[in-house]
């Protein structure tokens, strides 16, 4: 790597996590600019973790003002009217993730995240979206594509018990280490559209039930022009129609998707902190893999449960298009 | 989003967090942000600089401080409602007894050592009270769920012994650089700074010449009016030169090995580099607690592997600092990966003698994570068990048995899956622990001592703090403040005899009770007379057995013979002459195989062997089928091989 050796503080600071991933690792964290944008329960588990990993910089986007929700499932914010009062939930929780480590350079960025063009992604390495529409994925991910460089892009969000995380790394190249070498890997993922284009029969039968659940929500609020999570239990019966069309559509069993895992959805709009612990904690993994190269990142979709406990792993991608 | 009924469970909930480190203050702010209430904390350790990087409630400031207390105030500032009691105590301390135990609802622990996690299992099962057990080293982690009489206790299965070298690997024939650093830590550095009462086979079996351990007798003591240069040259000689060469001259010893070669500190470093040195250490100053041989020398980056010249030039200069500077600790010290004098020496020395075999050289950085045992920690690990913690009390406050889960957290992808949950064990019929089983143990008993037994098994093996041991109704040895002088003396008499010649001989065939009060924990042992033991392979010159495995996996599947074990989420321990206790054995995994088309329901109990990661266990466990998908397959373990490596970098 660029040679610059890490400072002897550093090296203190970062003993234990240097003995897991390597100086080099390490310093490639140091140069790395995460910019993340939505501040709930998950992400700012996610922000803990990468401030305490020691990346070089974090710019947090997320205008609204602070209410009771806002707190609920964020220990970035305190309680406290006096402390909060007038500040933007951003502010917030920069003040006090600035604290958890000195060596990170954690500031906030104002305005609308999809009116920014493209430049503005440039600074960066990795951008991490959640809370937004589908549309703002998209147009994202496609700025993030369209840079010379490569920025890593990551959506993340948590409904109920469940958590979905979405990477795509667009050309990555890796190393693994395999019982005593080290072997050179790459990975080709899709954008956010084209993998939320392929059709459902397309995808192994055994494919993730919320892999199917959370598009038909998605496409709900679209269609309807809600805010992400912006749905009650009244909107059930409409859903519950998309869904048998979409499934219809797609030549999917619509038994497949069942009607209690979207209710369950609907009804559970606050997220549930353990889940924000676990589905932060492996997004912080993954980010952590990708800007250290390091490691076999997963590809594409990750889902974590609460009702049978498993955290999987699900590429979609359109099997025609991309060679593993 | 929780349900009325968790929401109700969780508000009246009073639970006790054990360790509040690496998991612990993960698991306090998520227990916060869930909702509870009552929440007690037990953690004897203080902060340091290298748990600021992911034990998130501590700030620099707080360095020194207590962690139960820090990571208390920290959570109160976003949850001032809550009720949050710290202890800043050892879990061991009698005042945390059944009684104490039974106030709560659940137990979680965060801790870093088998010896703890024992002993909260055994106050849990006394006192009747659910444990959620977990550890995290690297990515790996997993979570436990252990509740009387439903699902396994924490012993249910052996814990593997921690690793341990047989003495003349490490004085005579050393392969791997763990070896050096043994022999530098355990044996040098122990010799030459420690107690000098204390037993040291740093000469003995060094060769086949008997006269070169009594000539070495008094080598390391330094002469009087004897300058500190030639001090240290004698020394290096003595050690890298000498005693290498006569063992070099043991044919026999080498047929089959690469002979090493004596190195003496004339032909390295020619006489002007030491005086040199000298200079330099004069000229640098002076706060005892941050003396440095790399300071002086100029050596900046603890990653850099120093060559063998650097090395040697180390050696004498932290010897010579040690004398220098610290001369009133000589003859007291023990070996502390935080003392940065202390690793530089024996750092140096391991290198040395590594050269003198033909083994790889390492950097300080390394050498210090071997010698200190240190474990690999990450803050998103630690995240993400303490959110499977969270997950898995609530269950248990629900009494939602059957959704019980054991998870693990994986580094690799591995079916599909980075987070595995899978179904727990029954109780073992056969623990001596949560069933009460008789163990058997077989035991030289007209040459063995008490003490031995003690020692060797009550204490290490059994891992009891306050032992009382019968035999019948007769009393052989006790410990307790309440004992008068007569007892005291008859059992410190007791401790010194063999076991056949004690007031109430133990022989072939006699059943010992062993107990511990404070854990309320009682086990009968089977005595068995043994003439001879292997000294490689039954060092402790006794074998303890008893436990029988967990039923095995169903015929139909291979059982996976690896030895897996997560730590701990903590710091490191400091036994003596152990690899990590955590360290993955290289080369044991195998793959499961499910016979294709095979379908079977939950129901029906269809299981499939995986890892342990419940430190260190060796067994067979077994997988719920995960889904109620028919068509599922078995979890299958592929590319596990990747796990193993951060170890095998160490070595």
């Amino acid at each position: 790597m660029d040679g610059e050796e890490l400072t002897e503080q550093e090296t203190a600071l970062y003993d234990r996590q240097i003995r897991v991933w390597g100086a080099d690792a390490q310093r490639r964290l140091s140069k790395s600019h995460i910019l993340v944008c939505g501040m709930k329960g998950t992400v700012a588990e996610f922000c803990k973790n990468i401030v305490l990993a020691g990346v070089g910089s974090l710019t947090l986007m997320d205008d609204r003002v602070v209410t009771e929700e806002a707190w609920s499932a964020n220990f970035l914010i305190p309680p406290d009217e006096n402390v909060y009062g007038g500040k933007t939930i951003a502010e917030v929780c920069c003040d006090s993730l600035k604290d958890f480590n000195p060596m990170v350079r954690v500031s906030v960025e104002k305005g609308d995240l999809s009116s920014l063009d493209g430049e503005f992604y440039d600074k960066f390495d990795v951008v991490v979206v959640s809370c937004c529409s589908v549309t703002t994925k998209k147009l994202i991910n496609e700025k993030c594509r369209k840079l010379s460089k490569r920025v890593a892009f990551y959506t993340v969000d948590c409904r109920d018990s469940c958590g979905e995380i979405f990477v795509d790394l667009q050309n990555h190249k890796y190393s693994k280490q395999k019982i005593e070498e080290t072997i050179e890997c790459q990975l080709q993922y899709p954008s956010f559209e084209e993998a939320i284009s392929v059709p459902w029969r397309a995808l192994p039968r055994k494919a993730s039930k919320l892999y199917f659940a959370l598009r038909v929500l998605e496409q709900f609020e679209e269609a309807e022009g809600r805010s992400p999570g912006e749905i009650s239990i009244a909107d059930l019966p409409a859903v519950l129609k998309l869904k048998k069309e979409l499934c219809e559509a797609n030549a999917l069993n619509a038994s497949h998707v069942t009607d209690s895992l979207l209710e369950r959805l609907i009804i559970g709009t606050r997220e549930f902190p353990p889940v924000c612990a676990v589905v932060g904690g492996i997004l912080g993994q993954e980010v952590i893999k990708a800007i250290s190269c390091k490691g076999e990142p997963l590809k594409n979709f990750f889902f974590f449960d609460v009702m049978d406990g498993k955290g999987v792993v699900e590429d979609v991608s359109n099997p025609k298009k991309e060679s593993k | 989003m929780v349900s009325e009924r968790q929401l109700e469970a969780i508000k009246g909930a009073k639970v006790l967090m054990v360790g509040a480190g690496g998991i612990g203050c993960e698991l306090l702010k998520t227990l916060a942000l869930s909702g509870f209430q009552d929440i007690h904390i037990i953690d004897m350790d203080t902060i340091e600089v290298s748990n600021l990087n992911r034990q998130f409630l501590f700030r620099q400031s707080h360095v020194g401080q207590s962690k139960a207390k820090v990571a208390r105030d920290a959570v109160l500032k976003f949850r001032p409602q809550m009720s949050i009691t710290a202890h800043h105590a050892n879990v061991k301390d009698p005042k945390f007894n059944v009684e104490f135990f039974k106030q709560f609802n659940v137990v979680l622990n965060g801790l870093d050592n088998l010896d703890a996690r024992r002993h909260v299992n055994r106050l849990c099962l006394a006192a009747d009270v659910p444990l959620v057990e977990s550890g995290t080293t690297g990515f790996l982690g997993q979570v436990t769920v252990h509740v009387k009489g439903k699902t396994e206790c924490y012993e249910c299965q052996p814990k593997p012994a921690p690793k341990t070298y047989p003495v003349c690997t490490i004085t005579s024939t050393p392969s791997k650089f763990v070896h050096c650093i043994v022999w530098a830590k355990d044996l040098l550095f122990a010799k030459l700074f420690g107690d000098k009462n204390q037993e040291n086979d740093l000469n003995v079996r060094s060769s086949d010449a008997a006269s070169s351990s009594d000539h070495a007798e008094d080598v390391f003591v330094r002469r009087k009016d004897e300058d500190i240069d030639p001090y240290g040259r004698r020394i290096y000689d003595h050690v890298f030169g000498y005693n290498i060469e006569v063992a070099s001259s043991n044919e026999e010893t080498w047929k089959n090995r690469n002979r090493p070669k004596p190195i003496y500190s004339a032909d390295v470093m020619p006489e002007n580099l030491t005086e040199q040195n000298g200079n330099v250490a004069k000229n640098c100053v002076v706060d005892t607690s941050s003396v440095s041989a790399m300071a002086s020398l100029g050596l900046k980056n603890p990653q850099d592997t120093w060559t063998l010249l650097e090395s040697s030039r180390i050696f004498l200069e932290a010897l010579k600092l040690f004398f220098a500077k610290r001369e009133k600790e000589i003859g007291n010290l023990s070996f502390d990966k935080d003392d940065q004098l202390a690793v530089e020496f024996v750092t140096a020395a391991a290198n040395i003698r590594a050269a003198s075999f033909g083994i790889s050289l390492h950097s300080l950085f390394e050498a210090k994570g071997i010698a200190g045992n240190i474990v690999h920690a990450v803050a998103t690990t630690n995240a993400i068990i303490a959110g499977l913690i969270v997950i898995e009390a609530i269950k248990v406050l629900l009494k939602d048995t059957d959704k019980y889960r054991m998870t693990y957290c994986l580094e690799h992808i591995t079916k599909k899956m980075l987070l595995m949950p899978v179904e727990p064990y029954e109780p073992n019929k056969s623990c001596y622990v949560c069933s009460e089983t008789p163990l058997s143990l077989e035991i030289n008993t007209s040459r063995s001592k008490l003490r031995d037994f003690v020692e060797k098994i009550v204490k290490a093996k059994l891992g009891i703090n306050f032992p009382l041991i019968m035999h019948g109704s007769n009393l052989l040895y006790e410990v307790g403040d309440d004992l008068d002088e007569v007892e005291v003396a008859n059992y410190a008499a007791n401790l010194e005899k063999v076991l056949s010649q004690l007031p109430s001989p133990v022989t072939n065939g006699t059943m010992l009770t062993v107990e511990d009060l404070q854990q309320e924990l009682t086990c009968n042992i089977n005595i068995k007379h043994r003439e001879e033991f292997d000294e490689e392979k039954e060092p402790d010159g006794m074998l303890l057995s008893g436990w029988t495995q967990a039923p095995p996996a169903k015929d139909d599947k291979q059982s996976m013979n690896d030895k897996q074990s997560i730590g701990n989420g903590g710091d490191s321990s400091n036994a003596l002459q152990t690899e990590p206790a955590d360290a993955v054995k290289d080369g044991e995994m195998e793959e499961i195989s499910e016979p294709a088309g095979k379908k079977r329901k939950l129901s029906e109990g269809s299981k499939a062997s995986i890892l342990d990661a419940t430190d260190g266990t060796r067994n067979h466990k077994e997988v719920e089928k995960l889904d109620d998908d028919d068509d599922d397959d078995v979890v299958m373990f592929d590319d596990l091989d990747s796990m193993t490596n951060k170890k095998k970098r160490l070595q």
